[in-house]
Order: C-alpha cells, then structure tokens, then sequence
C-alpha cells in the first residue's frame, strides 16, 4: 500500500482536491482509502462516503489535531493494510501553519490556494517548505498574473517540490495529480521506525492542562512572554 | 554547486553572483543584514536550538534548497525563450472509446482558434491534455508535440514555464494595490531587466483596449470589469512566459476584444478561445467541435462566415451606441449616421 499525507489550511480545498483525483485512480484500478483528520467538526467524512470511498474520521477534540494525527498514523495505516487498499490518502488540516505531518519516505502533498494572499507562502512553515508536491487552487478566480506571482512565491520558499494548479471545482489538473501519487516501489508494511520530516513545536503549559486563569501567577511550565520595551 | 562549496560561501559573495538569492532570504524569513560577512554554514550555525525550532528552520535541507534555487534561477534567467512555433495534437479516443477523426491538427504561433461544444463536453480536458502536453497517457490517449517533436519534461514540472496561461470571465483581481504595484510585482516575479518600461507599456495597452481610461494610481480593486480584464490580457499578452493563452469568453464591455486579440497575436501567442459567442468565434482561423469527451470536427471558417461576421460586428457596434446613449442619460432614438456608430462605453 501506498500512504499519501495531504494537509494544508482549513478550506483551501483538500477534500475536493483528493475526491476529484480518486476518481482518476479509481479509473486505474486501484483500492483509495481516506483518512480524515480534523479538530472539533468535519462531515467531510459524508462526502467521501457518498463517492463510495472507504473512510475513518478522526476528531482531535481538546488536543493538538497534528499530535493526535502522529499517535493515531499508525493504526490508520494498519487498517488501510488490512483491508487491502492500494492508496491510502491522510487528509488533515494546518492549524496553527507551524505544523506539519510529514513522514520521511511517505508522499507529502501540500494544499493551498491562490485566494489567501500572496504572502501566504511567506507565513506557512514546514507544512509548505517540506512538501513534495505543492497544489495551488482556485486560480480560476484570480488573474494570471496572480497566479504567476504565488506560484513563484511558493518556488521561493521550497524549491525542490512539484508546483500543480488544480480547480477543486471542475477537476481540472486532478487527473495529472493522480498519475504522481502512486508508485509500487513506495510501499508500506508498516510505520514503526519512521521518523517526522519536522519537530512539532513543543508546548506543555498550565493552560495546556486545562488552565483557565488569566494572570501570572497561574502559568506554569513552557511559558514565554513578548519583549514590550524599546 | 556543491553543497560543501555552498556552505562555505560567504553571504556577500553569494548575493553579488545570485542578487535574487535576496528574495530567497527575505521570503524564508531569515534575516541577514549585518551578517554578510559570515558563510553559510556560520549563519545557519549561530542559530541556537530554540531559535531553529521558534523558526521552524529545517537545518539539514536548507542549504540544498539555496543550490537548488541557485540552479532554476540560472536556467530561468539564461534561457533563450524557448519558441513553441507549433502544437500538434495526434487524435486519441472519445468517451465512448471511439477513435477521433481527425488526423494531425496542427496549431501555429499567431493563429486563433475556437473551442465549441456545450458544458461537460470535453474543453478543459482537451485543454488538460495540451497543459500537461500528453503522450498517450491520459484518458483521452491523445499524443501532443510542441514543434514536431516529443517535448520536454519541464513544460509539466517547473513553475515557471507553463504551457497555458488563462483568462477567464470570473477571474477578479484580489490584491489590495494599485495598477502599478501589481504590474511591478508580476514583472519582478519574473525578474524582467527593463522593468520600468514594460510596465509603463503594459499600462497604455491597457488604456489602448479599455472604453474608460484609468491611470497607474489606480487601485487594481476599483477598476470596472472592462478594465479589469483590459489589464488582465494586456500583462498576460506583454509579461507572461506562457505560449498559448486560453480565452474563455470575453463578455463584450467595456473593452475592445478585437484589438485585444490583434494585441495577443503581436505577441506571438498562439490564442485558444472557449466562446460560443459567434462574434469572438468567426475571428478565430478554425473552430474545434468537441463532443462527448473528443474532438468532433474541425472546421475551417467560411468565406460566407467571415462576410457574416462583418454583418454581426455592425449589429454589435448599433447596440453599443445604444447603450452609450442610455449612460449619457440620453432618449433612445433610432441610430442611423454611422459617425455615431464610435465604439465608445
């Protein structure tokens, strides 16, 4: 089985992006799963079941979505060996932009879209800079020019990854998508071992543990302050 | 460049060689005045644990990522344009599975052709199959070469050189700057040497195509649609790197389309247009028919069409001085003088 990680901001056209690109492995074949991870509500889990898409949803809650992502990937990956999938697509959104859940030797595949400004790629960290391929969408609703200018926005800041243009919408450049996702030499038994492409930030302060209080006598762990004077 | 070579390199030495690497420090966030003097590897060395984590620096592929940007900088800048004089599509199949009539369709550098067929009938995958230039493998199994020949990988992969540029009807500017700043971003991306006056010549084509005029103080948000898609095809036509510019309709306000094709073929575009309007389309040389999922016919515009356009082109300037004339606040009368006729809006 192939593992595919997809993630990038909410609403910057994941799901439509990997329903329309299943449709064009599907064609080849092949047995797509996805995974979907989100933090408090998502029914995107009823929009790949509607396209007959086998899938787990999995809500963060009240913790970190990316951390509750690398503690579930693993048995995510197991239910996609056991029940025989080719693809296996995780799908998760970047929260907090600092985040990224790629793994080393596993797909990565970035989402995000001409509409969140072109200092966007400038804002996102690894979850953009560490892609291998990065999808730009709903460049049929901006000028060329801008199109032009975030795609090379997007070179600046991580050269070696593979820049698409896909329309969510139509499925145009989906198709091309799909003919890099799968690749037999690429497979996965197992992701014991495997290492984050990049640290998580680390965090673990009072008000991770439920703290409400505002004030400094309430804070307690890793905690720090802005520099304020001149 | 090696990456040992690199890292040794001093930053100072590195911009002098590659001035764009500034953009490459600025947009990664990493600030380096005052520290030209240090090498690579020292700049990334006197970053602490806590400041490589606050940022989010990825330490170990940084430095190939600055040699690879080095590597596409150099390549982009010291191509010849490359010329795609022509594109030629081998036919595949329909939806059906049948095979595709034609034989060779042959699209040449200055040449406008017209796409017909109704929605859902096979345009964007023929565009699709153009874009990402197929060789039998997509689903249609259609073959495309640009110049006769089997084309290069790179028209797939890099960013830089893509094959198609698009303008369509819901395209909308949304950046908050004025003409010039947009013009001027669009042209550094691109890293144009004589900047200042492809701008200023991309803003007088504009002025040249729009009814209403606007200057380069203008923010690009409050243009009207005329305008908007007058500067859209005007910096397309002038500054994008793309050969072939697909068109999908150009709704007749505001702007003179007819100069704005002349404008795009002086360019030495080839023109794609996806138009059901018959005043667009008889422009074009030739219109392909696509039909479930492949090219039906392609069909070489009349003589008797042509005769018919000028009839249509002469409706189309009656109705605008109609409207000209509702705007002035004017009462309709019947228009008959032809001096009348000015394609003013």
């Amino acid at each position: 089985m192939n593992l595919v990680t997809i993630s990038g901001p909410p609403s910057s056209g994941k799901t439509a992006v990997i329903l329309k690109t299943i449709d064009s492995l599907k064609k080849r074949g092949l047995k797509v799963a996805v995974a979907k991870f989100d933090c408090l509500y998502t029914d995107d889990d009823i929009l790949y079941e509607k396209a007959g898409i086998p899938v787990k949803k999995g809500l963060s809650g009240a913790l970190c979505p990316d951390h509750y992502f690398v503690s579930n990937v693993e048995e995510i990956t197991k239910w996609g060996l056991d029940n025989g999938f080719d693809i296996l697509i995780s799908e998760s959104a970047g929260l907090c932009n600092r985040c990224s859940p790629y793994i080393k030797g596993i797909k990565a595949v970035c989402v995000i879209d001409n509409l969140s400004g072109i200092n966007t790629p400038k804002k996102i960290g690894p979850m953009l800079k560490s892609a291998d391929i990065v999808v730009i969408t709903k460049g049929d609703i901006v000028s060329q020019a801008e199109r032009e200018v975030f795609a090379s926005r997007v070179n600046t800041v991580n050269p070696a990854a593979t820049i698409m243009h896909i329309n969510g919408l139509t499925g145009q450049g989906s198709f091309e998508l799909s003919t890099l996702l799968f690749d037999e030499s690429l497979h996965v038994d197992s992701l014991k071992g495997k290492e984050l492409r990049f640290p998580m930030p680390a965090a673990l302060c009072s008000y991770c543990l439920g703290e409400t209080r505002i004030g400094e006598s309430y804070q307690m762990g890793n905690v720090r302050k802005m520099k304020l004077d001149d | 460049m090696k990456k040992i070579e690199l890292e040794n390199r001093k930053i100072s030495g590195l911009l002098e060689d590659y001035p764009f690497l500034a953009a490459f420090f600025n947009d990664n966030g990493l600030e380096i005045a005052g520290k030209e003097e240090h090498t690579l590897k020292e700049y990334f060395n006197r970053f602490d644990e806590d400041e490589i984590e606050d940022r989010a620096i990825d330490v170990e592929n940084i430095i190939s990522q600055i040699g690879k940007f080095i590597e596409q900088m150099i390549s982009f800048l010291g191509k010849d344009e490359d010329h795609v004089k022509t594109i030629s599509i081998m036919p595949g199949t329909n939806k059906s599975g049948d095979a595709e009539s034609f034989e060779e369709l042959v699209i040449r550098q200055g040449e406008i052709i017209c796409i017909v067929g109704p929605t859902g009938s096979g345009k964007s995958r023929l565009l699709g199959d153009i874009e990402w230039v197929a060789q039998k493998d997509t689903p249609t199994g259609r073959t495309v070469f640009i110049n006769g020949e089997v084309p290069d990988k790179k028209w797939r992969f890099s960013s830089s050189d893509k094959l198609v540029a698009q303008l369509s009807q819901n395209m909308n500017f949304v950046m908050d700057l004025t003409v010039f700043e947009f013009v001027e971003l669009h042209a550094e991306s691109r890293l144009v040497e004589n900047k200042e006056e492809i701008i200023s010549r991309i803003i007088d084509k504009a002025n040249d195509l729009a009814g209403e005029k606007f200057s380069p103080e203008t923010p690009i948000t409050s243009l009207s649609g005329g305008q908007s898609r007058a500067l859209m095809i005007a910096d397309t036509a002038i500054l994008s790197k793309s050969p072939i510019i697909l068109i999908d309709e150009i709704e007749n306000a505001g702007i003179d389309r007819k100069r704005a094709l002349k404008l795009l073929l002086s360019e030495d575009k080839i023109v794609l247009m996806a138009t059901h309007d018959p005043i667009l389309a008889l422009m074009g040389d030739r219109r392909i028919v696509i039909k479930n999922g492949g090219i039906y016919k392609v069909i070489e515009t009349t003589e008797e069409e042509r005769n018919i356009l000028s009839t249509l082109e002469e409706m189309d300037r009656t109705l605008l001085a109609y409207r000209t004339k509702l705007r002035q606040g004017e009462i309709i009368t019947e228009i008959v003088e032809t001096e009348e006729m000015t394609v003013s809006v």
